[in-house]
């Protein structure tokens, strides 16, 4: 176990330290120059030469990125060029709202979509996993921004159930802040809870066409337990990959549906700075978020082991 | 089988509930409110409304783009200055909502008569939100940063104070400003947003904590959320300002948009972006929908450069025979007007050049041909993302096509546009708005993106801007417009106008945009 997890552990460091130099030199030769953007086009070429200088553009690039991991080592994220600001104040301010969304997504997908995928497989070619398939079909077709605006035109503008957007801020008015969420967690789980149900379905059927299940069902065990404790537990595998590349998916599907919710989110900040050419503040929030997705997969890899013991240790 | 028809009937059943929410009138009686905080279950039919209830003092504005910071020496993004300016700073002079210059820190002012010396009386009790006093100090302070020499300064908009030679303290009441060389718009400039008087004090902190004179302070930022702006104690007049609060509010996405004013989230999108869903909105009798002017010349950026076939004036004549303004508003819904030159409708020195170059495909082509290029030739159109270049570069793609001028787009990104196509100028054709005031001047500029270089305008300009006399003046501008009109520098395409949205109980806003700002020392709840 120890083992099987140090090496996981250099594997991703190692993917890390890539990801740095990609992120920094993506930068690099992405054209556009921050101080130009900053001036606009009224820039005279001594003062850009000035505020290149000033942005610490002028030094060689191998010189910049070292500053910037010597940096991230010791947790100093800098100041945003744009925004003046703190890149670690702005980006906690903006997890308020990320974090909840994309933990709030992935468990409505997995409520949603696990007992429809079970469901599905116990009435295998019935009405009920009909039902469940167009579901998926459906889901899977249909982009989240649109169901978020759907969601907008009935649930806000039509029943004034919930705003259409915006974020008042946790301290502010937990409740409102909680509402505020609601739909845009519906729109980006959704498609999820919809390739959930299809992947639990088929897993499910995988397993259920087992011997083992036979017998436990010949020997006159429980349906239920049938189902959730010989099925389901061994169905788990494709299932705990694919919400664990759920989490992933939520940084691009942040962008989408925090701009259809005007959410004040990472997904916006990520592209706003990148239109500001704010460079601190995207490669700060790049690398973290490639950390924050080992983070993820590691665990994966921790659950995969606790979950079914067998393919651990050796590789 | 039973089973697969009740399905069906669940189906229509949803699909008609979608269905009855999509094509509900808008202008029904209005909806329960979708507000959060004030509707935690649907509301219930309101009571009998109390009779004297207090007018509403507060005001959500939204907007499309974020500033980044609140200092407008440091950046020169346009949302700065619609913000900050009237609201947080003031200027010397102020540009009213139809561009004319009156009285802002300065209650009067004298002009030599040679035009080189400005004689300026500052108004007296005026105070900094944070309680300093405002003298001839400040002023003389706020105009040194912006003509300091060097690259020190790195005020973006500095290009715009050159011909101030210096600024005296004549007595705490009284600046008087030296000119280098008479300059027709330094009154203009001098009340703009770049020229803000700022406190020295607080000058450094002015980016995330502004402090002016106007009527508004800053209370908080939500950054990628919100700005909340509240009356100031200190303002001088305050019986004249009705808002208590002014909340901005950034959302980006057109659609998004649509549904924060529909909900009742914001009340007013005063620049709203996205033409086509105008009529959405118009259909909704809560809302006023407002065509006004803006200084947005937009052009087919021409290339006049060595080596290019633009640099050849039949071929730059050709491509303005060839274009179809007609067809080019139709795209933009209808809310831009025509123009034949770099020159705004709204100011009293336009002329209309629309007809120098009339749409005459046959006489295109000949001059296509005189130039040499009968077969016509390759070229690209490099796009900053804004809708109306993309809307307005399609339609360009298929009307110079007919002249044998084959475009092909390549999209941009803004900072990539600016360093590309503006700075090395390493491009054929751009469509973009030329939104400063009064920016014909660029035409006379050594290096500037057009690459255009003639003798003849730089000598009417020059003496255009020695020029103090208003009709000698203008006659001076009328000259320069039929120049750059003759000559086709560019492809003059139209002014794009001003939508502003905002409910019809708000009054006072502007309905034109001289210079970028939201002023909203008028405005008021009816």
């Amino acid at each position: 176990m120890l083992e099987f997890l140090s090496r996981r552990l250099f594997a991703a460091l190692f993917t890390l330290v890539a990801a740095s130099l990609v992120v920094f030199g993506v930068l690099e030769v992405l054209p556009g120059d921050p101080a130009l953007v900053m001036l606009g086009m009224e820039a005279q070429p001594d003062t850009l030469a000035a505020l290149r200088k000033d942005l610490g553009l002028d030094r060689p690039v191998w010189v910049r990125y070292f500053a910037w991991v010597g940096d991230m080592l010791t947790f100093d994220l800098g100041r945003s060029q744009a925004y003046k600001t703190d890149v670690a104040t702005m980006l906690l301010v903006r997890l308020q709202v990320t974090v909840p969304l994309a933990i709030g997504a992935v468990t409505f997908a997995i409520l949603l979509g696990l007992p429809l995928g079970i469901l599905a497989a116990w009435r295998h070619g019935k009405a009920g996993d009909y039902g469940v398939m167009m579901f998926s079909q459906a889901g899977i077709a249909v982009p989240n921004f649109w169901i978020g605006l759907l969601l907008v035109l009935v649930f806000s503008l039509g029943l004034g159930l919930f705003p259409a957007g915006g974020f008042p801020g946790w301290e502010k008015d937990f409740g409102a802040s909680l509402r505020a969420l609601a739909l845009p967690i519906i729109a980006l789980g959704l498609p999820e809870a919809a390739i959930l149900s299809r992947i639990a379905r088929s897993a499910m059927l995988d397993t259920l066409r087992e011997d083992y299940i036979r017998t436990a069902r010949a020997k006159g065990v429980a349906e239920r337990d049938v189902l959730f404790r010989h099925a389901l537990r061994n169905a788990l595998i494709p299932i705990i990959t694919i919400i664990g590349l759920f989490f992933a998916f939520q940084v691009g599907g942040a962008i989408i549906i925090e701009s259809v919710f005007y959410l004040p989110g990472v997904g916006q900040l990520v592209y706003q700075s990148i239109n500001n050419r704010d460079l601190v503040v995207i490669k700060d929030v790049v690398i973290l978020l490639t950390f924050f997705v080992l983070l993820i997969n590691l665990a994966i890899d921790v659950i995969y082991v606790l979950v079914d013991p067998r393919p651990k240790i050796k590789a | 089988m039973r089973r697969s028809l009740v399905m069906l009937l669940v189906a229509v059943v949803a699909a008609l509930g979608i269905y009855y929410f999509v094509s509900r009138p808008k202008d029904a009686p209005p909806q329960p409110p979708a507000n959060a905080q004030t509707a935690p279950t649907p509301a219930p039919a309101p009571a009998a409304t109390p009779p004297a209830k207090p007018a509403k003092d507060s005001v959500v504005i939204g907007m499309s783009l974020e500033p980044p910071v609140l200092d407008s020496s440091l950046n020169a993004a346009a949302a700065i200055r619609e913000i900050t300016y009237q609201n947080i700073y003031e200027s010397l002079t102020r540009v009213d909502r139809n561009g004319k210059i009156v009285p802002g820190l300065a209650e009067s002012w004298t002009v030599s008569p040679d035009g080189k010396e400005y004689v300026f009386k500052l108004r007296s009790g005026v105070k900094y939100h944070d309680g300093e006093a405002f003298d001839a100090s400040d002023v003389k302070f706020s105009i040194d940063r912006l003509i300091a020499p060097g690259p020190d300064n790195k005020i973006p908009a500095k290009n715009l104070y050159v011909s101030i030679e210096k600024v005296e303290v004549v007595d705490p009441q009284t600046v008087k400003i030296t000119m280098k060389n008479p300059d027709a718009f330094v009154l203009f400039n001098l009340g703009v947003a770049d020229a803000a008087i700022v406190d020295p004090k607080s000058s450094p902190t002015n980016g995330t904590n502004p402090v002016g004179t106007g009527p508004f302070k800053f209370k908080e930022r939500k950054e990628g959320d919100s700005l909340v702006l509240v009356k100031a104690d200190t303002y001088r007049n305050p019986a004249a300002i009705k808002l208590n609060t002014v909340t901005f509010k950034f959302v980006k996405d057109p659609s998004a948009q649509i549904n924060a004013l529909l909900a009742g989230d914001v009340d007013t999108f005063p620049g709203f972006q996205a033409p086509e869903l105008v009529d959405q909105l118009k259909k909704d009798n809560r809302f006023a929908v407002v065509i006004g002017s803006t200084q947005g010349e937009t052009i087919l950026s021409t290339n006049n450069g060595e080596g290019k076939p633009m640099a050849k004036l039949e071929v730059r004549q050709a491509i303005a025979h060839a274009i179809n303004r007609e067809e080019l508003i139709a795209a933009e819904s209808g809310f831009a007007i025509p123009i034949g030159s770099h020159y705004s409708p709204a100011d009293p020195a336009y002329i209309d050049l629309t007809k120098t170059y009339p749409f005459d495909l046959a006489k295109a082509k000949e001059l296509m041909k005189a130039a040499g290029y009968e077969n016509g030739f390759e070229a690209t159109l490099k796009l900053p993302p804004v809708g109306y270049a993309k809307r307005s570069g399609e339609v360009l793609v298929s009307q110079l096509g007919k002249i044998g001028i084959k475009l092909s787009i390549v999209q941009l990104e803004w900072p990539q546009w600016l360093s590309e196509v503006f700075r090395e100028r390493n491009y054929d054709f751009t469509i973009v708005a030329h939104t400063e005031a009064y920016d014909i001047d660029r035409y006379a500029r050594d290096g500037y993106y057009w690459n255009y270089k003639s003798e003849p305008f730089r000598a009417v300009y020059r003496e255009m801007v020695a020029t103090v006399d208003e009709g000698k003046r203008a006659d001076l501008l009328k000259q320069l417009q039929t120049i750059i009109a003759k000559d086709a520098v560019n492809g003059f395409l139209y002014q794009l106008g001003k939508i502003g949205v905002w409910n019809k109980n708000l009054v006072g806003m502007w309905e034109n945009s001289p210079t970028p700002s939201i002023d909203l020392t008028e405005v008021y709840w009816k």
